[in-house]
């Protein structure tokens, strides 16, 4: 019920807003605040129940939904699940704090806005947990209304553009993902009663030209909403005009269904296919992260700036997951974990330095630093964040994701290496450009953090340095889950290639 | 001389139907015999008892349908004119909802400042001082009660006949009174009376083609009963040239009425020219009508050929749905819009029928069109009722520029226009997505995945257009002073606030009427 509770409790949260009165937006701050800290409170209550030994499924919960498709309501968590809904529930109420001050356009109130992105979050929930194919598709699907409604409605810009991109491109890649879903029922349901549970479709016989048919849909709409290339080109365009809020939200989270959905489904239900596919994927991902660090360095818009170092850090995570070593694939959960936290403090210090100065441009700033030290000084932190500067928590994420995938794929960690320098490189010239150097007058006034924005930052601070020098927590909770889907898949981790010296047989001698 | 023996009916059985042409007939001595006064509100009451009473009266007929082993339920009655079985009861039922929910919008009378939709006068020539003393009278036509009731009888019988003969008069009985009410309506008269016309005369081309499938068909089987064509087919008779040109013809009628393409052109006119509850009436009952009289034809008459037939549907299948998705986003006028969009939907369902999929415990062909069915129409109705509130000074303001804004203006009608608009387009946790899920897997039950990635990729191009309006509702400046919303009287309310309900309740739990699709089981021969 816990799981049921907790998707639950936003959406409650969200129907509340329908009823505060119209003219009074702080209570209505105030009421989306206290629900999604109550599903904050949730999510920790449902880790002390949370047995972290385990690799499986726990807090199962499971009712027939529709009975001529075999549909479950079945929801539960393993490790992975786990992560990213801690990962959405922490987020939430940070996002929802930093949205306090907001510019809405005209005649829009915060009653609709708060209330889509609680929605947004009861179903990211509902995500992470579906252990049913058909569940996980129908939310999926879901999510896209609320995005598509606070880019259309709330964002700056060419947000009706952006919108309609944003939703055209996700739902090709949700409706080719339906067709594998129907293919799904159609084999299932051949060898006697449908069913979409996820335990029922890993042990279903599948000839191995539908399995690949079948994981080309679910990798369409998981490559399209990671975003891997050449399937990105819709984040920028939706980052630039949403709400810093809406960006993280949709970057920080809904992106993470991508890669999560690579993992659980592609991965978990077509190993076969997956492996068969795992070339070109890993090609894409390396592409992923080396040209989308590229042009985070060409761009202008700072928005855009932080979309492409998501698309270059969303190809590591690809990586890790595809490479499949308990390492690489432990290391991409953590970084989805890690890459919500730091891409979040980018792009909401971003959104408060754009909302000050009136501008998005990276040349319209400069010696931001004297009039805004608290802010540069978090902005710096993000940064380095970003950059995996050692000490900070992506930093262990992306090494485990390196070092994994050396065991398989050593040509592709060795290119995705350089991504680490152009990383310094779009970080650090940013920073450089925007922060230090003399004061521009018209950046004179921009001021620094209020105590609010402090608050809602700090949590993604705190927890960025925390876990860069103790990780361990988080990945006790990760390895268990990684262990179990690598071992349903199948794929053990390649031996280790240690040089045969001289001196151990002599050491074998000795025994003798 | 033997003497002549009376025809066996059921009456039971078939009772629904007479209590829709009783209800009709007594509608027209209505007309005659009460006081112009009263009249339009004793029309209104007869036509909404009628059909009350038809609904609650199928739900009985379907409960005591004898079972068939293998097949469903049901029996053909009527010394074989008509097969009252699980499917075709269910659709009698449906028919009748969409009817109650359009008598509701044909009875609403605030908008037009206590007038209804209807022309006072539809002898007088538009613009003619005839028309004007017709309005200066505030005269009205409630023949439009009677008129949607023998409609309703129509489509319910073509729904069930059993013969190609009944068939024939019941797509008459259907159409005559659609042509008559297309041309009714009392603002944009000339618009109205050339979509009446165009109806008229291309459904006239349309049943002749029909009808003469239906000679050739006899030609081939020596009879016209379902069951007498499947013997002959099943014998392989030769004449097969025979065979394929009746079925081609028939289809052609068929498909028609459906508005697939290329037999679509009619649609958009006539969604845009008629009043509108009389298109809603037709966008929901028409389809649903046409789309289960073809799969019976196609399903029992020419179940044995369908080796032949299958192509044929798949290729209208597609084109349907990538034409009237694609032309659907060039549009600027609701109603036309809606129009273009009930025609990929008509593609949709064809994507169902292709599949010709049927098997214990599965979601077959004809429970997911039937399923299908339902929830287009009832949204579509849900649509069309809010596209008659969205108004300016010369009545409904159909171009969509005038739409800008309306989230601002109405939310919750906006609100409730992007509710139907995501269930057309197929976004989960709306009923229309379940629609579309089982449409589509009846087609890949049947074999054709690659109908069903075309199926899909429709879908996202059928999803942009929808989502332009969205667009314009929500995310745009009204222009100028932004739409009028009319205030209407509780019928519409209740129409809108019903079919969301129903699109959303069948989008979250779609277990309980799927399986009910399901029970109703296949077509009895």
């Amino acid at each position: 019920m816990i799981l049921t509770f907790l998707m639950l409790t936003p959406m409650v949260g969200a129907l509340a807003l329908g009823v505060v009165p119209r003219t009074n937006e702080r209570l209505a701050k105030i009421v989306a605040a206290t629900f999604s800290l109550a599903t904050l409170a949730g999510a920790l209550a449902m880790l002390t129940r949370y047995d972290l030994g385990e690799g499986g499924y726990q807090l199962v919960e499971k009712h027939l939904w529709v009975k001529s498709f075999g549909v479950y309501y079945a929801l539960g968590v393993d490790g992975i699940g786990l992560t990213l809904i801690l990962l959405t529930t922490v987020l939430t109420p940070i996002v929802l704090l930093a949205a306090w001050d907001d510019l809405l356009p005209d005649g829009q109130r915060f009653h609709g806005y708060l209330a889509w992105m609680l929605v947004l979050e009861g179903l990211a929930i509902g995500v992470f947990s579906a252990m049913d194919a058909a569940l996980f598709y129908a939310l999926f699907e879901a999510t896209l209304i609320p995005i598509f409604f606070l880019i259309g409605t709330y964002g700056t810009g060419p947000r009706t553009y952006a919108a309609v991109k944003f939703l055209i491109y996700n739902l090709v890649g949700g409706l080719l993902m339906l067709a594998s879903v129907i293919g799904l029922y159609f084999l299932s349901s051949q060898s006697g009663d449908a069913s979409f549970l996820i335990s029922d479709l890993t042990g279903l016989e599948i000839g191995a030209d539908a399995e690949k048919l079948l994981f080309l849909g679910f990798m369409a709409a998981f490559a399209i909403k990671a975003p891997l290339f050449p399937f990105h080109t819709w984040l920028p365009d939706a980052a630039a005009s949403a709400t810093p809020s809406t960006a993280v939200l949709m970057v920080s989270v809904i992106d993470k269904v991508g890669t999560f959905g690579m993992l659980r489904w592609g991965l978990g239900l077509f190993p076969g296919a997956a492996e068969w596919a795992t070339p070109v994927v890993v090609t894409l991902a390396v592409i992923s992260v080396v040209y989308g660090a590229l042009l985070a360095i060409g761009q202008d818009d700072l928005r855009r700036l932080i979309a492409f170092t998501s698309v270059s850090h969303f190809g590591f995570i690809i990586l890790g997951v595809f490479a499949a070593t308990s390492t690489s694939t432990a290391g991409a959960t953590f970084y989805m974990f890690n890459h919500g936290l730091s891409t979040a403090a980018l792009f909401l210090i971003a959104g408060i330095l754009i909302a000050r100065r009136g501008s998005a441009s990276i040349a319209d700033f400069g010696g931001v630093q004297k009039v805004a030290p608290v802010l540069t000084g978090l902005f710096l932190i993000a940064g380095l964040s970003s950059l995996s500067l050692p000490g900070l928590a992506p930093f262990v994420s992306e090494f485990m994701v390196m070092a994994g995938t050396y065991t398989r794929y050593p040509v592709a960690a060795v290119v995705s290496v350089a991504a680490i320098v152009l990383a310094a490189l779009y970080i650090l010239v940013m920073f450089q450009r925007t922060m230090t150097g003399p004061l521009r007058e018209d950046n004179a006034n921009i001021r620094d953090l209020n105590p609010l924005e402090m608050a809602s930052l700090a949590p993604a601070i705190v927890l960025m340095v925390g876990l860069g020098f103790f990780p361990q927590p988080l990945l006790n909770v990760i390895n268990p889950a990684v262990d179990a889907t690598l071992s349903r898949i199948g794929v053990g981790d390649p031996p280790p290639q240690t040089p045969q010296f001289p001196a151990a047989v002599d050491q074998e001698g000795g025994h003798e | 001389m033997t003497p002549i023996q009376a025809p066996e009916v059921e009456y039971a059985l078939i009772a629904p139907l007479l209590i829709v042409s009783g209800g009709a007939v007594l509608g027209t001595l209505v007309e005659a015999f009460v006081s112009r006064k009263h009249r339009f509100g004793v029309q209104a009451v007869l036509a909404f008892v009628t059909v009350l009473a038809a609904l609650a009266d199928s739900v009985y007929v379907y409960l005591h349908l004898d079972r068939v082993a293998g097949v469903g339920r049901g029996q053909i009655s009527t010394e074989g004119a008509l097969a009252v079985d699980g499917p075709g009861v269910v659709t009698w039922a449906m028919l009748s909802v969409f009817a109650l929910l359009s008598l509701a919008l044909f009875a609403e009378r605030r908008l037009e400042g206590g007038l209804s939709a209807f022309t006072g006068r539809a002898a007088d020539a538009p613009g003619s001082p005839g028309e004007a003393e017709a309005r200066a009278a505030r005269l009205e036509h409630a023949e439009v009660f009677p008129l949607a009731l023998f409609a309703l009888l129509g489509m319910m019988v073509f729904a069930t006949a059993n013969d190609l003969l009944t068939l024939f008069v019941a797509l008459e009985v259907l159409s005559l009174p659609l042509y008559v009410m297309c041309g009714l309506a009392r603002r944009r008269r000339l618009l109205s009376q050339e979509a009446a016309l165009k109806y008229f005369l291309l459904g006239a081309f349309a049943s002749a083609f029909f009808a003469y499938g239906i000679a050739l068909a006899y030609g081939f089987a020596g009879g016209v009963r379902l069951a007498d064509i499947d013997r002959a087919v099943a014998a392989g008779a030769d004449n097969r040239a025979l065979l394929l040109a009746a079925i081609g013809l028939m289809s052609v009628g068929l498909l028609f009425k459906i508005g697939a393409v290329p037999f679509h052109a009619w649609t958009p006119d006539v969604y845009q020219g008629s009043p509108t509850p009389v298109t809603a009436f037709m966008a929901a009952g028409t389809k649903a009508a046409a789309v289960v009289a073809l799969m019976r034809v196609l399903f029992v008459a020419f179940g044995g050929a369908s080796v032949d037939w299958r192509p044929l549907i798949l290729a209208v299948a597609v084109v349907t749905m990538l034409l009237g998705s694609l032309v659907a986003i060039a549009q600027t006028d609701v109603k036309r819009m809606l129009g273009y969009s009930s025609v990929a939907h008509a593609g949709f369902l064809l994507v169902g029928i292709a599949g010709a999929f049927a098997a214990a415990g599965r979601v077959s062909s004809v429970s997911a069109v039937l399923f299908y069915l339902a929830v287009y129409g009832v949204a579509s109705i849900g649509a069309f009722a809010i596209v008659m509130l969205v108004r300016d000074t010369h009545g409904e303001a159909n171009h969509l520029a005038r739409w800008a804004g309306l989230g601002q203006k109405a939310p919750f009608l906006a609100g409730a226009f992007a509710l139907f608009l995501l269930s057309f387009a197929g976004i989960p946790l709306t009923s229309g997505f379940v629609g579309k899920m089982a449409v589509f897997s009846a087609a890949l039950s049947g074999g054709f995945w690659g109908l069903v990635v075309i199926a899909v990729l429709a879908s996202a191009v059928a999803a942009y257009f929808y989502a332009r309006v969205i667009v314009l509702m929500f995310f745009t400046e009204p222009v100028g002073d932004g739409p009028d919303v009319a205030v209407p009287s509780p019928l519409t309310t209740v129409v809108i606030a019903a079919a969301a309900i129903v699109t959303l309740g069948l989008g979250l739990v779609p277990g309980p009427a799927l399986e009910f699709a399901q029970h109703a089981g296949l077509f009895v021969r």
